[in-house]
């Protein structure tokens, strides 16, 4: 299901078709392929969200997963998931590898390729464990009783007494056979449908390409090299949603082997060396015609302009505010673009292939079928690579070359042209009776988003409401979309709801959860931090808060200290504790809590964009402040392992408890509550 | 003007202010060291000029020509990996891996100056490094890692 806050998605194509058979034996060769088949994955994940047709019952059938085995016996598994950074191509690897009971480095996991794995609607939401792992493992079990089954009729033999054991087909009277000795001389399709799965055995398999990466070896798109490859630089206009009115670009010419490629308002220029091209991008004189637009400045004013009616007496009401922040992927966007008799390729980084293969084709009113988007192992995303701008400016400058040419965007570019998570305002009035029960909640959202909106706890009168309201700035997803903005200002409001009873902010969760699992992970949390036994020192202090998103539950502890003299803030200890279901890999998910939370610190006390009149102003990494080792609180982190449970997502999660962790203790520091993400003490000295 | 990049001479024409970073990306094919933010700011470019970690990426060629040069693709020798290399692996100590090469580098430079540094001189150290992916904790467990595995001579 999309979340409606995912506004820089559009819909899928309308229909979605299986290869032909033979066509797997033309791209892959000769052997088996076993090619898992779902209710149609684009239709049933768009239900409810766009009119469209075949939805609703009766849902036509697409291919959700396939793996070939070669007559060599090399085994690979194609998903149209992608890795970028959230070690999915491991975990993927290690659920294929326990189920065909094969070594994880005799499988190879194609990933993100529109030619060659099915259809995805895009790595995004958490729920590549929860939806992709299953569906992988069911046809790498498929597989196995293949095998066993091919074994048993060349042997003559039951295929209940046999078994694969470290890839090899092992059979009663210590005959052995590798999967190519099986598969030779076949072109075998079978189909199957959705059924049990083993739950993960949970172990910690190191990244299945680390190598590639510690040696540089591994080829991130912008290290992708074509023959006869041209570089491309864009001329960006001077303001967003300006008009291009008038370019003198005779500069460019004294520039050898230069090409300014001109349509409408897009102006690039491609050339066989990349450092010339700024300066040659520079002798081009633009003129634009920009129009007034709202600033950072009176953002929040200008997102919910009329100020709440009173409220009644008794009740306890704030106000919180979001700032814009940036998704930083230390690798920027990137794309190389190759046409050949009509037909584009383009290697891109992104977390939509197959979106990103339907913006190209909508660019270039081409069909799909003459895309192809390839998507290499990316330098990170969080939510922020869902679209296609840098493929499609690729594509329009080596359409022109008449060569392939590969466009990196500058870290300016990418703090300015990418899209931004959501800013907003958060309204909450609420009242609690003599028992320390809550007994009245009203939310209200305006621009930032609906996820995790919902509170957790137990409250007999609730009005939540998101409110859309028209974004000054471009904006989409980011890592665990609104769920920060909203938990930072349940979960800081639910401690000022506790002072305001003299009940411990603890006990007060705890009074108004039902929920056993979240009671678990803020249990988990207190304990490790020693909750309640003992004070903060001098300019230090305690804060906790839980939150529960995409099937995971998340408890932190946090320690501050804030310097008196500069009133800066520095987080000194942060304790997690984190549950998502059966843990697939410890050492993995202990990175992504950790990297979820290293990220928060970022967005809780110091990311902001400043913009003005359509310019973003700090919109380069030495003015926009992201977290650094020295920023690195003495991090603990608990993961609860429920083994009985289907395992969801971690990537998302675990950032939402540590804004207003942090924010709570602050307040326990200083007495100030501070409502603004990010978190910042009037008159710090920076 | 000669460029010496991992024991190997190149011979280069053209303008001597280009930076290294480009000259190592997109005229040697030496892909490993990252492009991240243009200004020094990020670390994922970092080289060893003569033993120090530098942002190739403002660094121009007439600074770096005629100096030993290492990236991260001679870290290596005859196929047996640095000590850093098998420590990041050891400790799991990247996500999406696109700061890595930078993180090694800058690491390579500080263990070559310092064989058993504490956990704040290697926060001081690598503060120019950016991993946006938050693995500082496995970072600093790998330089740790890769300081004690040099100490003991297990490496090549």
């Amino acid at each position: 299901m999309l979340e409606p806050e995912r506004y820089e998605l559009f819909s899928g194509p309308a229909y979605q078709f299986t290869p032909d058979r033979r066509d797997f034996f033309k791209i892959l060769g000769g052997g088996i392929v076993v090619l898992l088949m779902l209710p149609d994955q684009a239709a049933s994940q768009e239900s409810g969200v766009s009119a469209r047709t075949g939805g609703g019952t009766g849902l036509p059938k697409a291919a959700a997963a396939w793996m070939h085995i070669g007559e060599d016996g090399i085994v690979k598994f194609f998903t149209g998931k992608v890795e970028v950074g959230q070690n999915s191509r491991t975990a993927l690897t290690q659920a294929v590898a326990e189920e065909l009971h094969t070594p994880v480095e005799s499988i190879e996991m194609v990933m993100g390729d529109t030619d060659l794995t099915p259809f995805d609607m895009g790595t995004f939401g958490s729920r590549t464990t929860p939806t992709m792992a299953p569906q992988l493992r069911r046809v790498a079990i498929s597989a196995r009783e293949w095998l066993l089954d091919l074994a048993a009729e060349q042997w003559r033999a039951d295929s209940a007494t046999l078994k694969i054991d470290n890839g090899r087909v092992q059979g009663p009277s210590g005959k052995t056979a590798s999967f190519g000795e099986l598969t030779k001389g076949k072109n075998l399709v079978k189909e199957v449908g959705a059924g049990p799965v083993s739950k993960p055995r949970g172990e910690s398999v190191p990244k299945v390409n680390g190598r590639a990466m510690v040696t540089g070896h591994h080829p991130y798109t912008p290290d992708i090299k074509r023959s006869g490859m041209l570089h491309g630089r864009i001329l960006r206009p001077s303001a967003f949603d300006a008009k291009l009115t008038s370019i003198d670009a005779t500069g460019v010419a004294k520039f050898p082997g230069v090409q300014v490629v001109r349509d409408g308002n897009f102006v690039g220029i491609v050339g066989p060396e990349a450092h010339t091209l700024p300066r040659a991008l520079a002798a081009i004189h633009a003129e634009w015609k920009t129009e007034p637009q709202p600033g950072s400045k009176d953002l929040f004013a200008y997102l919910r302009p009329a100020a709440p009616p009173p409220a009644a007496p008794g009740t306890l009401e704030a106000t919180y505010n979001i700032a814009y922040i940036a998704h930083v992927p230390l690798e920027p966007r990137a794309a190389v673009a190759e046409w050949a008799a009509g037909r584009l390729t383009v290697w891109t980084g992104t977390q939509r292939p197959f979106g990103v293969r339907t913006e190209l084709a909508q660019a270039f009113q081409i069909p799909e079928s003459q895309v192809r988007v390839i998507v290499p192992d990316t330098g990170s995303g969080y939510g922020g690579k869902h679209t296609g701008e840098c493929a499609i400016e690729a594509a329009r400058l080596a359409k022109a070359a008449g060569k392939p040419v590969k466009l990196v965007w500058t870290r300016e570019e990418e703090f300015t042209w990418a899209y931004f998570r959501p800013a907003g305002v958060i309204d909450i009035r609420s009242a609690t009776g003599k028992d320390g029960i809550i007994t009245n909640w009203e939310f209200h959202n305006y621009n930032s988003g609906g996820s995790g909106i919902e509170t957790p706890y137990e409250i007999a009168h609730k009005q939540i409401q998101f409110h859309a309201v028209k974004s000054p700035l471009r904006q989409g997803s980011y890592r665990g979309l609104a769920a920060t903005a909203n938990h930072f200002a349940r979960e800081s409001h639910m401690d000022d709801m506790a002072r305001a009873a003299e009940i411990d902010p603890l006990e007060f969760r705890y009074r108004n959860l039902k929920d056993p699992r979240m009671h678990a992970v803020l249990e988990a949390a207190a304990k490790q931090f020693g909750w309640g036994k003992s004070k903060p020192k001098p300019n230090h202090g305690f804060g906790i808060a839980c939150g529960f998103e995409k099937g995971g539950y998340v408890a932190s502890c946090a320690e501050v200290a804030v310097d008196p003299g500069t009133k800066r803030i520095k987080l000194e200890r942060v304790v997690t504790a984190f549950e998502c279901g059966a843990i697939v890999n410890p050492e993995h998910l202990t990175n992504q809590v950790e990297g979820a939370v290293v990220m928060g610190i970022g967005g809780a006390l110091f990311e902001a964009l400043e913009f003005e009149d359509g310019k973003i102003l700090n919109g380069k990494l030495s003015r926009y402040r992201v977290p650094r080792f020295s920023d690195l609180p003495k991090l603990e982190t608990i993961l609860i392992d429920r083994k009985d449970l289907d395992s969801a997502g971690a990537g998302e999660t675990p950032i939402v408890a540590l804004a207003p962790s942090t924010g709570n203790a602050i307040f326990n520091a200083v007495g100030v509550r501070l409502r603004t993400l990010p978190m910042v003490l009037p008159g710090t000295k920076t | 003007m000669d460029l010496e990049v991992n024991g190997r001479t190149y011979k280069l024409e053209g303008d001597p202010e280009r930076n290294l970073l480009g000259v190592l990306r997109d005229e040697l094919d030496l892909t490993g060291s990252k492009y991240g933010c243009g200004e020094g700011q990020c670390g994922a470019c970092t080289v060893l000029i003569a033993g120090a970690p530098v942002r190739s990426c403002i660094t121009p060629l007439r600074v770096a020509a005629a100096k030993a040069i290492t990236t991260i693709e001679g870290l290596a020798s005859n196929g047996n990996l640095h000590p850093l290399q098998q420590a990041f692996l050891d400790a799991d100590a990247f996500q999406c891996g696109y700061c890595t090469p930078g993180m090694i580098m800058s690491a390579a430079g500080l263990l070559a100056k310092s064989a058993n540094p504490a956990t704040p001189q290697i926060t001081r150290a690598m503060h120019g490094n950016v991993c946006r992916c938050g693995t500082y904790p496995k970072i600093i467990a790998a330089v740790r890692l890769a300081a004690a595995a040099m100490k003991r001579g297990t490496h090549a």
